[in-house]
C-alpha cells in the first residue's frame, strides 16, 4: 500500500473537480480543456502511485535499492500521456471543424431533444412552426 | 509458436494499417489487404479457440519480462470464442463496405477508412487477449481512437455533432479507467489481472468494493448500460451503415467482455449481485421502451441494442456458472444478429433514401430477399424459437429460475423486453416490408452482390449459432466454469506455484 501526502491528494482532487466542471460546459473549447485537465489529473495520480517524489527510477548496481521510485507507473504514465496527446489533437481538429461548419463551437441539441422541444413550442404558441415536419433521416445513413 | 498465435490478431491488423496508409493511392490494393489480413486473423482465432478448448487458458509474455511485470496476452475459451465471432463479423462488414464502395463508385470512401478499420480490429483483438489492466486500457484506446476517426469520416455537420458526443463520453470513461488503474496499482502494486486476482484478497473490503464499482462504471459506459447509455442512440445512427454495424456489434460487446473478465477474476462473489441486477432491469426496460418510441430505423435499432445489453448483464448479475453461460451465449448470438440487422437497415435506407419509418411506409418496399434477410435476425432478437436468440434467452431464464431476491423481477423484465422487442420489430416490418394498396410494388435490387452476400453471411452466421447451439452451449459452459474457477487463468499466467 502506498501512502499519499495530503497536498498531492488535494491537487489531484482539485484537477478532477476542475476537469469535470469544464467537461459539463456547452462550449467545445472548454470541454477540450476539461479533457486535458482530467488527463493531467489521471496521469498525476498514476505517477503518485510510484512512491514519494524526488527518487530516481533507475539505480546503478550496488546502490541502495530502498531509495528508488517504482519505474512501472512512470512507464504507464508516459504511455497515457502519449495517448491523451494524440486524442487532444484529434479533438482540436473536430472542434475546428465544428467551428468551420457552424461558425461557433457550442454543443448542439440532440435530435430527440429538438423534437420534444418543438412539441412544447407548438403547445405554447399555437400555430405550427416551420420546423414541424418529419425530422431529418438519421444523418447520411449509408447513402 | 503459441506466442506468435497470440500476438498475430493484434499485430497483423496494426502492421497492415500502416501498409494500408501507404497504399492510399490505390483503393483495390487497400481492400485486398484488408480482406486478406482479416481472413488470416480469423484463421488464427479459430486455431486459438481449438487450442484453448484442448489445453485450457494459454498465455504468452512479451518483451522478455516475466509475468507480473511484462505484457501478458492470454487466450482462454471465452476470449478465443468472442475473438473468432468478432473477427468473422468484422470481415463480413468489411466486405459489405467494399461492396458499398463499388456501388457508389462516384463517391469513393475517404482513404482513411481502411487503415482506421484495421486499427479498430486490432484494438478489439487486443482487448480480448489482454492479460493486464493497462494493456486493456491501451487496447480500448486503440479501438476508440480509430472509432473516433470512423464516426467522423466525411465530417459533415451532423457527424461532427454526434461524433463529439461519442468522443467526449468515451474519453471521460477512458480517463476514469486510467484513474482506476492508478488506484488498483496503488492498492496492490500490480496491474496484471492474474496477479491482481491474488493480491486483491488482501485489500480491505471497502476499497475492493470501490474499485469494483469504478470498473463497473467504466465498462458500463463503454457497454452502454442504463443509466450510462445516453451517448449511444444519439451517435451510432449518424455513421455510415457498415460502421454503425461494426460499432453496434463489437464495441459494446468488448465493454461487456471487459466487465465480465474483470468482475469475475478480481471481485468474486458468492451470491447474486443486486446492484447489477437492478442496472440490468433498467437497461432491459428503458432501452426497449426507447425503441418503441422511435421513428428512425437506425435509432430504433440502437435502442434495441441498449436494451439487449441488459440480457448480458443479467447473466453476470447471477454470478454462477449457468448465468455466465447465458451471458457468453447471448453475447456471441448478439454480435451476429445486431450486425446483420444494422447491415440490412443500411440496405433499406440505401434503397429508399430515407431512414424515417413514416416515409419508408410510403415508399416502395425493398425486394423480398432483403425482407428475408431482415426477418431471421429480427425474430432471433425477439427470441422466437428455433433461432439463436431463443436458445440464449432460454439458457438465461433457466439460470435465473434457481434464484430468489431481485432475480424474479429480472426474469419478468426480460420477458417483457422480449415481447416489446417483438413489437418493435413488427412495427419495423409493417413500415418497411409489408405491401399495401397505397404502396408502389417492391423495388428490384439494383445494388452490389457483395453487399447482399456480406449481409447474408452474417445472417447465416446467426443461423449457424442456432444450429450449433448444443456444442456452443457446452463451450460456453466450460468458459463460464473457467471464469469462476480462477486457478486455470492464474496458473497459465504465473506458472504452477501460483494456483
Amino acid at each position: 500500500m502506498t501512502t499519499l501526502d495530503l497536498v498531492m491528494a488535494l491537487v489531484v482532487g482539485g484537477l478532477f473537480a476542475a476537469g469535470f466542471y469544464l467537461l459539463l460546459d456547452r462550449s467545445l473549447m472548454r470541454v477540450l480543456l476539461g479533457v486535458i485537465v482530467l488527463g493531467h489529473a489521471a496521469n498525476l495520480l498514476l505517477l503518485l502511485t510510484g512512491g514519494p517524489p524526488g527518487m530516481p527510477p533507475v539505480v546503478a548496481e550496488g546502490d541502495d535499492t530502498e531509495r528508488y521510485a517504482d519505474p512501472l507507473p512512470q512507464a504507464m504514465a508516459l504511455t497515457a500521456i502519449v495517448i491523451t496527446f494524440g486524442i487532444t489533437t484529434l479533438l482540436l481538429a473536430l472542434v475546428h471543424r465544428a467551428w468551420q461548419l457552424d461558425g461557433h463551437d457550442e454543443v448542439r441539441d440532440d435530435v430527440e431533444d429538438r423534437r420534444i422541444g418543438t412539441v412544447e413550442d407548438r403547445e405554447e404558441s399555437g400555430p405550427p412552426l416551420p420546423t414541424d415536419r418529419d425530422h431529418e433521416p438519421g444523418g447520411g445513413s449509408g447513402r | 509458436m503459441t506466442a506468435w498465435l497470440l500476438v498475430a490478431p493484434m499485430l497483423l491488423p496494426v502492421l497492415a494499417a500502416g501498409v494500408s496508409f501507404t497504399l492510399s493511392g490505390s483503393r483495390p490494393a487497400q481492400q485486398l489487404l484488408g480482406v486478406v489480413v482479416l481472413t488470416l486473423v480469423l484463421a488464427d482465432s479459430v486455431a486459438l479457440l481449438v487450442m484453448a478448448e484442448r489445453d485450457g487458458p494459454t498465455a504468452a509474455t512479451l518483451g522478455g519480462w516475466p509475468a507480473p511485470l511484462g505484457i501478458t496476452l492470454l487466450a482462454d475459451r471465452l476470449s478465443a470464442l468472442l475473438l473468432m465471432v468478432s473477427v468473422a463479423v468484422a470481415l463480413a462488414v468489411l466486405v459489405f463496405s467494399i461492396g458499398q464502395g463499388f456501388a457508389d463508385s462516384g463517391r469513393s470512401s475517404p482513404f482513411a477508412f481502411h487503415p482506421a478499420y484495421l486499427l479498430l480490429t486490432g484494438g478489439i483483438c487486443l482487448a480480448y487477449l489482454a492479460g493486464d489492466l493497462f494493456n486493456l486500457f491501451v487496447a480500448f484506446e486503440m479501438m476508440l481512437t480509430s472509432s473516433y476517426v470512423l464516426i467522423t469520416l466525411g465530417a459533415g455537420s451532423g457527424r461532427i455533432r454526434a461524433g463529439m458526443t461519442y468522443t467526449i463520453t468515451s474519453l471521460a470513461s477512458s480517463l476514469l479507467f486510467l484513474t482506476t488503474i492508478a488506484l488498483c496499482y496503488a492498492a496492490t502494486g500490480t496491474v496484471n489481472l492474474a496477479d491482481l486476482s491474488r493480491k486483491m484478497e488482501d485489500v480491505p473490503g471497502g476499497l475492493v468494493s470501490a474499485l469494483s464499482v469504478l470498473l463497473l462504471v467504466v465498462f458500463g459506459i463503454k457497454a452502454a448500460a442504463v443509466p450510462l447509455h445516453f451517448w449511444l442512440p444519439d451517435s451510432y445512427p449518424t455513421a455510415p451503415a457498415p460502421i454503425t454495424a461494426v460499432f453496434a456489434a463489437l464495441l459494446t460487446k468488448v465493454g461487456v467482455y471487459a466487465m465480465v473478465r474483470t468482475q469475475t477474476l478480481l471481485f468474486p462473489r458468492e451470491e447474486t449481485w443486486t446492484l447489477l441486477a437492478v442496472a440490468a432491469i433498467l437497461t432491459l426496460l428503458l432501452g426497449v421502451l426507447g425503441a418503441v418510441a422511435q421513428d428512425d430505423i437506425n435509432r430504433l435499432l440502437s435502442f434495441v441494442l441498449v436494451s439487449h445489453i441488459g440480457f448480458m448483464l443479467f447473466g453476470l448479475a447471477l454470478f454462477d456458472v449457468p448465468g455466465l453461460t447465458g451471458t457468453v451465449l447471448y453475447t456471441v448470438h448478439h454480435i451476429a444478429v445486431q450486425a446483420g440487422l444494422f447491415l440490412v437497415a443500411g440496405i433499406v435506407v440505401r434503397l429508399a433514401g430515407t431512414a424515417s419509418l413514416k416515409r419508408l411506409a410510403r415508399s416502395a418496399p425493398p425486394p423480398p430477399v432483403v425482407a428475408g434477410l431482415f426477418l431471421i435476425p429480427a425474430l432471433s432478437l425477439a427470441g422466437i424459437p428455433p433461432t439463436s436468440g431463443f436458445v440464449a434467452k432460454f439458457v438465461l431464464l433457466q439460470a435465473g429460475g434457481e434464484h430468489g431476491g431481485a432475480v424474479p423481477a429480472l426474469i419478468a423484465a426480460a420477458l417483457v423486453t422480449s415481447l416489446l422487442t417483438l413489437y418493435a420489430m413488427a412495427r419495423l416490418w409493417r413500415a418497411v416490408f409489408s405491401a399495401g394498396p397505397e404502396r408502389p410494388p417492391p423495388s428490384r435490387y439494383p445494388g452490389n452482390v457483395l453487399i447482399l452476400g456480406a449481409a447474408a453471411g452474417i445472417v447465416l452466421t446467426g443461423v449457424g449459432i442456432a444450429v450449433g447451439a448444443g456444442e456452443l452451449g457446452r463451450i460456453s459452459e466450460r468458459a463460464a466454469h473457467d471464469l469462476l474457477e480462477r486457478d486455470g487463468y492464474r496458473e497459465a499466467v504465473l506458472g504452477e506455484e501460483a494456483g
